[in-house]
Order: structure tokens, then sequence, then C-alpha cells
């Protein structure tokens, strides 16, 4: 995508959005409600004209003419499963696998139900399955076409702990057969777990990285030590160590050690509390998680780094 | 680039299965004909030969064309916005299928059942004029021209139907909405058709070819502005 922009009438859906997904890629796309996320799909996905900017998706260019082509080459999945409840999966299947023109669809379409184990339920109505059944379905039918290019929107949504590692486990294959994965998703851990980057939109994009990448980028990393009592003198024992940038009390004996090498700072403050005749808790390295970041970047300020 | 017929059918295919298992094609396809079928009945039943010289200036047949008028409509309102409701507008339009492909599966799966229903309470009619009707009544009942005409005007005003109500279902949110409006829309077919049938308009050779150019003419331009209507993004963004 290339200063991509789209506008209904005043309102901006998303602005200047520039980012490019590589070939095998698991690319998250975080954003709040409201963020442009859907828009930014559906454009991609040749659904809406973009209003400026050029993008190129599955090696073809986004314009009007090359529409058939690039829905040929792409799957969607949207978060509502979209099923024809009055049909069975076989026959909304097969209805999709004809709009593609998918050569030998009882055999692709057998295929895509192994792979979210539902061989056994092609019979069954749509609209008699489980809402989870029912997105496992979407997942078959958006598997169908063997697509170059997959967007997944909440993916896991309504899904149970099994089924949802079950989900997971097939985009890890997808990824692994080369299948670019452009997962929309608000469970940020899903995204952490899964994503090789992730971006995070709000009407404009925020940031874009590998989600440790962006916690290094807005957290700074810290040590935080617990002793059994307060230290006499805590700005004697940590000054010297080597990697401690500065420290703060956060409450009676626990310590934030701001470092910048959690490597040489952790053993180093160790010793130095051990020689201090500290009775030690605990050393710990803060972790930071992508919510954390998310939420710096959504809701906070995106500037300065914070601990 | 070229209609796919393999798509086309399978829109065909998909939108015949859906609109079986529908409540609103029991209403479309039963009650509607049966309101329209039943005063040409009476007259079967209760013209007594003696009567059947004013027959010969109606036109019952022409009176039965609001069926291929009101069926189809109520049918094609139901074509987008049902698809909207279900939440499956999305995914169809995912795919590759063209705009007029979704256009001519959807438009055929109307066209093929109202046509047959048409033509199925027409057969009935002759049916039950030929063995029920006093004597002179039946040559009254069943005019030659009315005969051609039914058969000329029946895919006519079929496709013209289809046209409105897929119009009004791509800009509606809300089933029962978009079939009462559907409906609503052509009625005003439904009129000339009745004043034609009642003689309050003659039915002589300029009136029947300006009505058949008429709509002709309408036919061709509803399939342009269906296609229009069809833009993928109007029907993504566009619920009213």
């Amino acid at each position: 995508m290339r200063s991509l922009t789209k506008r209904f009438g005043n309102r901006v859906a998303f602005k200047e959005v520039s980012f490019e997904v590589g070939r095998g890629e698991v690319f998250g796309f975080l954003g709040p409600n409201g963020a442009g996320k859907t828009t930014t799909v559906r454009t991609l996905g040749t659904l809406i004209a973009p209003s400026s900017g050029a993008a190129t998706v599955a090696g073809l260019e986004l314009t009007p003419e090359n529409g058939v082509a690039i829905r040929r080459r792409i799957a969607i999945m949207p978060e509502a499963p979209g099923l024809y409840l009055r049909l069975s999966v076989q026959d909304n299947l097969a209805c999709f696998a004809d709009l593609y023109e998918i050569p030998d669809p009882p055999e692709r379409i057998r295929e895509a139900l192994d792979a979210v184990g539902l061989t056994d339920r092609n019979r069954d109505a749509c609209g008699a399955l489980s809402k989870g059944l029912r997105q496992r379905v979407s997942l078959a039918r958006a598997l169908l076409s063997d697509p170059e290019v997959l967007f997944l929107d909440e993916p896991t949504s309504g899904l149970d702990p099994a089924a949802t590692k079950d989900v997971h486990a097939l985009i890890e294959d997808l990824r692994r057969r080369g299948v670019s994965v452009f997962l929309t998703t608000h469970r940020l851990e899903e995204a952490e777990q899964l994503c090789d980057r992730v971006a995070i939109l709000n009407t404009t994009l925020r940031t874009i990285g590998r989600p440790d990448e962006l916690r290094d980028r807005l957290f700074r990393k810290t040590l935080t030590v617990r002793t059994v009592a307060p230290l006499d003198e805590p700005t004697a024992v940590f000054e010297p160590v080597r990697g401690v940038a500065g420290w703060r009390a956060d409450g009676p004996s626990t310590y934030v050690l701001e470092v910048s090498d959690i490597a040489v700072a952790a053993p180093e403050a160790t010793r130095a509390l051990v020689a201090a005749g500290a009775d030690v808790l605990s050393v710990t390295e803060s972790r930071h998680s992508l919510e954390d970041v998310y939420l710096q970047l959504v809701e906070g300020n995106d500037g300065e780094p914070v601990t | 680039m070229s209609i796919s017929k393999r798509r086309v059918e399978a829109i065909l295919h998909k939108e015949v299965h859906d609109l079986r298992r529908s409540g609103n094609v029991v209403y479309a396809m039963v009650v509607l004909p049966l309101v329209f079928l039943i005063q040409p009945v009476i007259q079967v039943f209760t013209i007594p030969s003696s009567g059947s010289s004013t027959l010969h200036h109606e036109h019952t047949l022409v009176y039965m064309l609001a069926i291929p008028a009101l069926v189809p409509a109520a049918l094609a309102a139901y074509s987008i916005v049902g698809e909207r409701v279900q939440g499956t507008l999305e995914p169809l339009l995912s795919t590759p299928v063209q705009e007029r492909e979704l256009v001519l599966g959807k438009a055929l799966a109307v066209f093929l059942p109202s046509i047959a229903v048409a033509y199925a309470v027409f057969a009935f009619f002759i049916a039950v004029v030929e063995l029920f009707a006093a004597p002179g009544v039946a040559s009254g009942l069943v005019q030659a021209p009315d005969v051609v005409a039914q058969i000329v005007f029946t895919p006519l005003l079929v496709t013209w139907s289809i046209w409105v109500g897929m119009a009004i279902s791509a800009r509606s949110s809300d089933l029962r909405t978009a079939g009462q409006v559907s409906i609503l829309v052509s009625l005003p077919t439904v009129a000339i058709t009745s004043l034609i049938a009642f003689n309050v308009i003659p039915a002589n050779l300029r009136v029947t070819l300006g009505f058949g150019i008429g709509l002709l003419v309408l036919d061709r331009l509803g399939w342009r502005a269906a296609t229009s209507f069809f833009n993928r993004e109007r029907l993504i963004t566009t619920t009213k």
C-alpha cells in the first residue's frame, strides 16, 4: 500500500496508509473500532475503491480493471460467517467453488472441510450449526480457492479454546505454504503469538513492526527487584551497577531499575544486592505485552518511551 | 470481460435453493396468483350463456397479466436485501463474480419460476373455462388476441418487475419493506393492464404495440440500471 486513503464524503476512513506484507508473512492489523481496519480490508479486497494512493495486491495493481483477477487470488473471511443458513455446508461451499471456477470442486471441498475438521458435518444445514462451527465453515470457504493472500477478520471469534488452537495451527500451516495472511483481530495475545509483524491503525497508521520491536521502541527495559526488607541505601546499591540507567522505588521493598541491557544488568544487580547484604526475593524482567503497546499508541501518547 | 456461464449457474442454483426454502416465496407464488385468479374464476361459474355477448368487450386474460407484474417484484425484492440481512453479501461480493453475472443469475432465479407460475395459472384458467363455462361464455373469456397478448407480454412484464424489485432491494435494509415497496411500485403496471382488461383503455393494435415497445425499452433500460445498482461499493456501503 502506498499512501492509500479512503474518504466517504467528508469522513476519512483511513488516511495515507503505507506498508508492505511479504509472501508467507502473517501480518496483524490492529486498531480500535472505527479505526478503518475493515474499510482497509475491503479496499484491498476490491470491494470499495480507494480515494487516493495506490496498492498492489497479490502481485496486481489495485485497479478496477484488475478487480476480478485480484479476487481470484485472494480470499476474505469476514467476522460474521455470512453463510446461507438454509443451505447445507456442502451446498454453501459448492456455490463458492463454482464462483471461483475451481477445478474438481468435490475434492477441494473435502480438503477444505478436512482442514477445519468438519468433514462429517458437510450434509448439515448451516443454520443448524453452532456459532463456532459456522466460523469454521467460513474459514473452509476462504481456503477453497487456495488463495495467495488471505484476509482473516477475527477468525477465532466465538471459537472454544480447542478450536482456536486448531485455527492457529492452520494459520501456521498457511504461513509455511507461503500464503500471506492479513489478520485483523482484537485478541492481542493472538496477534503476538501468530504475527510476524503487526500494524496499529487509528485512521492513520500509528506504528508497524515486530511485536518485540514495538515493545522496545515504546517501553524502556526494566528490572523489578523485590527484597524481604527495604534497602538502607538503595542509591548506593544500584547506581554503581553496570547497565542501570536509573531506579525508583515501587513500594516499601520493591525497586524498578531502568536498564539498557538486561543480560548485563540482571546478574550485576543481583551480585550488588547480595554484596549489600539484602535478602533477595526476586529479580525479574518487566515484560510489556502487545496490549501495553496497543493501549499506549491508541489511548496514550505515542511519542516518548515509558517504563 | 466475458460472462462466465458457470458463475451465473452457481448464483442461479444458490438462489433457487435459497428461495425454495423462504416464506416470501410461498406468499409471492401462491397468494398473489390466487388473488388475481379469483375474479376471473367467479366469472366462469356465474355468467350465463345470455351474458356472453358483453364479454367480447372485456379482456379477462389481460387482467391476469397482474400476476407476472407482481410475483417477480415480490421475489426480486428479496434478492439483495436477503443477502444483506443474512450477512452473505460481503462474502459473495468478495468472489470473482462480476456484477453482470450476479444480476443475470439472480434475475434468472426469479424469471424462471415467475414465468412458470404465470403460464401455469393462465393454463389452469383456460382449463377451467373449457370445462365449466356455460356455452358461449368460453369464447368470450378466451379470445385469441388476448391469448397472444398473455403469451407475449408475460415475459416482458416479468423482466420489468424483476428490475424494479432488484433496484428496490439493492437500496433496502429490511426484507418486509423491500417486498411492500416493490409491489407498490409495480401497481401502475397492474393498473394499466386492468384498465385494458376492463376496456377503459381500448385494446387495439396501437395500444398493444405501444405497450409492447414501451416494455421492451423499459426492460433494456432496467438491465443497465440493475447492473449499475449492483456496484460493489454501493451495495456494501449503502443501506437505506
